[in-house]
């Protein structure tokens, strides 16, 4: 661990900049972490498949000097369908207002720096939510993102709106000089009966190396409605440890999709914690892995009161020598009677260098529950394989159709259409290359 | 099924009935653990020179190592100092016979309901008796060395049969594999040793049975068990002891090798004191158990009945190394009042169309905690391997655990591998039905778990499935309503 000094220098810089607020309290509180527990190592039992502390030996560097993009840069990243979103850039994980572009209107949408938010009329919603993910996320990694919160966005849906326009998020780590390392931290409130449709997306510029550390938390209110998206297809030089943290206060739904096509070493995790009676959840994932990729998915679902309803589905496939991982973990506490959560995971391994770990998990503390995990790993179809074969489609077509297929029902849990086409269009570019 | 209902009747009141404390002569060394205990022991059975050098090099081991802290119990520290690590019932020479054994012992085990006599004339199932620290008795001897099946204590075996022991004594179980069995291999101080040449066919079920009788004491036994080429044996293993308030440590190893050919079934019925309905006493039960399927087409199958122990944490596995080996997994576990149970099983892939099978079964009841634990790895070369997990979990109360805590790791392209798993409460409409019909509440509970159990159940030789059944319906006492 290069380079601890280097985050102790930036740590003491950032912090003496800055009057003391709710941002920097938080920020001692993550560094303390940080500096007792480190990166997290194989030998934590959340990090037994994915190794992040020999990724540091790359001497990541924080971009402190002004990002040198414009809106013109941005043209070739944007998804499908962006002529009628809210478009929200990171760079360097700071968030930029001035390449963001906001289509919703003021009363509907509040987007703000995280730092603004803090002080204003929203201040009370920040002391509350922000860092509430430390709970559940107590590792190193999680608290270094914590110790540099700074140019964070703060998102509000207030009460009611049924937010048309979708909101995409980019995030951009500008590698062109040096191994940047990002920290892009989020927190977004969707109030009662309101609905949000929210995107991220990242991109990796220059041949240098790349990791972001992000950390998003969502409050979910009563009645209210979210899809939230996770598109990545980075380059290999891209590495990441996504966190996004579900906090459902009200009864309400969360409808949730991460698609890892490309990347280095990348670790999501997705913790819901449904603290509502009534909560309704889903959870897709789908990764498709080649080259020497590492894609390691950490799923939590915590139910903490009655009458609560998970579903879970993530499939992958692990190609030349690519690993996957599944770490998917329920539980149900005592007072969450009457749970119904369900969980599977499925595998298909294409190579003798490819690796598949998983580890779905159950733990239940209440008797009157229905919960059910299931996990599978295996390989194509060949009856499915020698039946294309045998109506003159070469073996490459056959296995990329019977791969799409595979990818089709995740596929399909996309409900935007315009997004959607734009994700089944990487899906089969990924798997045509070989 | 009358049977069963009345015999859950009769057990009403039963809360432990092996709880009693034999009075016997005892001998004992002072609590504590240093090398001179290790020498002791060593000296204590008169065994070779080399065997104390492997003991003192698993106890320095052992002090370089740390208590595992990642299962899934709670228990506070141990003291290693405050054991007592050899005991054993005071003998005067050799036995020839049974005739021969101390009257007292053998009421000892009347009482347990394993008439050493009526073994012998009745059931032809071959019977090893280990109290405390040592072997006390082994029945059917003779009968069983005319064909070539050496089956003793495991002191004997090091005095007699020093090559083999030597040659397999921590082939499938390393001194350093882990804390307990490192510990184990220390002070060991007796267990079962069974051998079966190329080509038998053992004709009966050999069993060992394990009684903790001495306060304060520890028990460490070590199980060795070879089946070379083309042969066969089933072996069945049961364990009980006195109702006392503190925790009583067992730590046992038991290592299986099964060479081309040969079949081992290693059935469990463990009834440890699971201490009181206040959490109070009770045994830690700290196992390590292994098959080695050291040849081609060889099977190796565990059966589990665990209903006792204050804690139980044991992962009996099976290495598939020869080519189109079998691995089976068969597990009940049920825990009630303040037990925890972190149980499962590995089943490690390594050769060529290798195929395994896992059945778990966990119930629990009042506070208990109840985890399965398992993993299944199919390595780089184990083409075609091919595995099946299915651990269902029952929850009687609102009070009690049930976790799941499957590992799967797969590096091969051919290998397929399935888990699935469910966790739910005996079903109202199921309940409503038995009721319906005149059946209390507590028998219809018992007569649900009895088949939710049942897959498990039948892999049992018949005497032991009866056996584990009445545990069952006693250790369920108590725990409906």
């Amino acid at each position: 661990m290069t380079n601890v000094n280097y985050f102790k220098d930036q740590f003491e810089q950032l912090q003496d900049s800055a009057p003391e607020s709710t941002i920097t309290e938080l920020r001692t509180d993550g560094f303390n972490t940080f500096n007792k527990s480190g990166l997290p190592t194989l030998k934590l039992e959340e990090w037994k498949y994915t190794n992040i502390s020999s990724l540091f030996d790359k001497d990541y560097q924080f971009a402190n000097a002004p990002q040198q993009l414009n809106a013109d840069d941005l043209d070739e990243i944007r998804l499908a369908g962006h002529e009628a979103a809210n478009e929200l850039v990171f760079v360097n994980g700071r968030f930029i207002p001035a390449l963001s572009t906001i289509r919703s209107a003021a009363s509907q949408l509040v987007i703000l720096p995280l730092e603004e938010a803090a002080k204003g009329s929203h201040q009370a919603l920040v002391k509350k939510h922000l860092g509430q993910s430390s709970v559940y996320l107590k590792d190193g990694i999680h608290a270094l993102n914590t110790s540099f919160i700074q140019d964070g966005m703060f998102i509000l849906v207030p009460k009611g709106q049924q937010l048309e326009q979708p909101v995409y998020i980019y995030h951009i780590s500008d590698a062109r000089q040096q191994n940047t390392l990002s920290q892009p931290r989020s927190l977004i409130i969707v109030e009662e009966n309101a609905k949000l449709q929210l995107t991220e997306t990242y991109t990796t510029l220059g041949t240098a190396e790349s990791f972001t550390n992000e950390v998003l938390e969502m409050v979910v209110k009563e009645n209210a409605f979210v899809e939230y998206y996770k598109i990545q297809h980075d380059g290999l030089n891209a590495s990441q440890v996504g966190s996004t943290h579900i906090h459902q206060v009200g009864k309400s739904y969360v409808h949730t999709v991460v698609v890892s096509l490309n990347g280095g070493v990348i670790r999501n995790n997705l913790n819901l914690v449904l603290d509502a009676e009534g909560n309704e959840t889903h959870l897709y994932g789908l990764y498709l892995l080649k080259g020497n990729s590492h894609v390691d998915n950490h799923t939590l679902v915590d139910n903490k009161r009655p009458n609560c309803f998970s579903n879970q589905l993530y499939k992958g496939i692990a190609d030349d020598s690519s690993t996957g991982v599944f770490s998917g973990r329920i539980i149900v506490q005592p007072d969450a009677q009457k749970t119904n959560a369900y969980q599977s995971n499925k595998n298909i391994i294409l190579s003798d260098k490819a690796t598949i770990n998983t580890k779905p998990q159950l733990e239940i503390f209440a008797d009157d529950v229905k919960c059910s995990h299931g996990c599978t790993v295996g390989q194509l179809d060949e009856e499915a394989l020698f039946y294309l074969r045998a109506r003159g489609i070469p073996k490459a077509a056959a296995e990329v159709l019977l791969l799409e297929a595979y990818a089709a029902d995740i596929l399909a849990q996309i409900k935007p259409e315009a997004l959607r086409n734009h994700v089944a269009e990487l899906i089969y570019e990924h798997l045509s290359i070989s | 099924m009358n049977e069963d209902l009345n015999m859950l009747e009769q057990t009403a009141l039963n809360d432990y009935k092996y709880g009693f404390v034999t009075d016997i002569d005892t001998d004992i060394i002072p609590k504590g653990l240093n090398e001179a205990v290790v020498e002791l022991i060593s000296k204590k059975k008169n065994e070779p020179e080399w065997m104390l050098n492997w003991r003192l090099k698993a106890y320095a081991h052992w002090l370089k190592m740390e208590e595992p802290t990642w299962p899934n119990v709670k228990y506070p520290p141990i003291n290693y100092q405050d054991i007592i690590y050899y005991a054993a019932p005071k003998k005067k020479e050799q036995l020839n016979s049974l005739d021969e054994v101390d009257p007292e012992l053998l009421r000892t085990f009347e009482k347990l309901g394993i008439s050493l006599n009526e073994q012998k004339r009745l059931t032809g199932v071959a019977v090893d008796v280990v109290m405390d620290s040592v072997s006390i008795a082994t029945s059917f001897k003779e009968q069983l060395a005319e064909i070539g099946v050496i089956f003793c204590s495991i002191s004997e075996a090091i005095q007699k049969h020093p090559d083999l022991v030597k040659k397999y004594l921590g082939s499938v179980v390393p001194m350093t594999d882990n804390y307990f069995s490192a510990l184990n291999s220390a002070v060991f101080t007796d267990g079962s040793f069974c051998y079966i040449p190329k080509g038998v066919r053992c004709p009966m079920e050999l069993s060992t049975y394990f009684r903790i009788n001495a306060e304060n004491s520890g028990q460490f036994e070590r199980t060795l068990i070879i089946a070379e080429e083309e042969s066969y044996v089933s072996y069945l293993e049961g364990c009980t002891a006195p109702m006392r308030d503190e925790n009583q440590l067992h730590a046992a190893v038991v290592e299986l090798v099964a060479m081309k050919k040969a079949e081992i079934k290693y059935s469990t019925v463990q009834n440890w004191y699971p201490g009181d309905k206040d959490g109070q006493g009770g045994i830690y039960n700290f196992v390590t158990k292994r098959g080695m399927c050291q040849g081609d087409h060889s099977k190796i199958s565990w059966t589990q009945v665990e209903t006792g122990s204050a804690i139980t944490w044991k992962y009996p596995s099976v290495i598939l190394k020869g080519d189109h080996s079998i691995g089976e997994f068969y597990s009940v576990a049920f825990t009630n009042h303040h037990q925890q149970a972190d149980t499962g099983t590995k089943m490690i892939h390594l050769g060529k169309n290798t195929r395994s099978r896992i059945v778990s079964k966990g119930i629990s009841a009042g506070q208990s905690q109840n985890s399965y634990r398992g993993l299944v790895r199919a390595a780089k070369g184990a083409t075609n391997a091919r595995n099946y997990s299915q651990c269902d979990s029952l929850l009687l109360g609102d009070k009690c655990g049930a976790h799941t805590f499957p590992y799967i790791e797969v590096k091969n392209k051919t290998a397929i591998v399935e888990h699935e798993a469910t966790t739910s409460k005996i079903g109202e409409d199921q309940l409503f039905y038995c009721r319906q019909r005149g059946i209390d509440a507590e028998t219809a509970v018992a007569l649900i778990v009895n088949g939710f159990a049942k897959e498990v159940m039948n892999q049992l030789p018949m005497e032991f499935a009866i056996e584990a059944q009445k545990l069952l319906a006693i250790s369920m006492e108590g725990s409906v309503g």
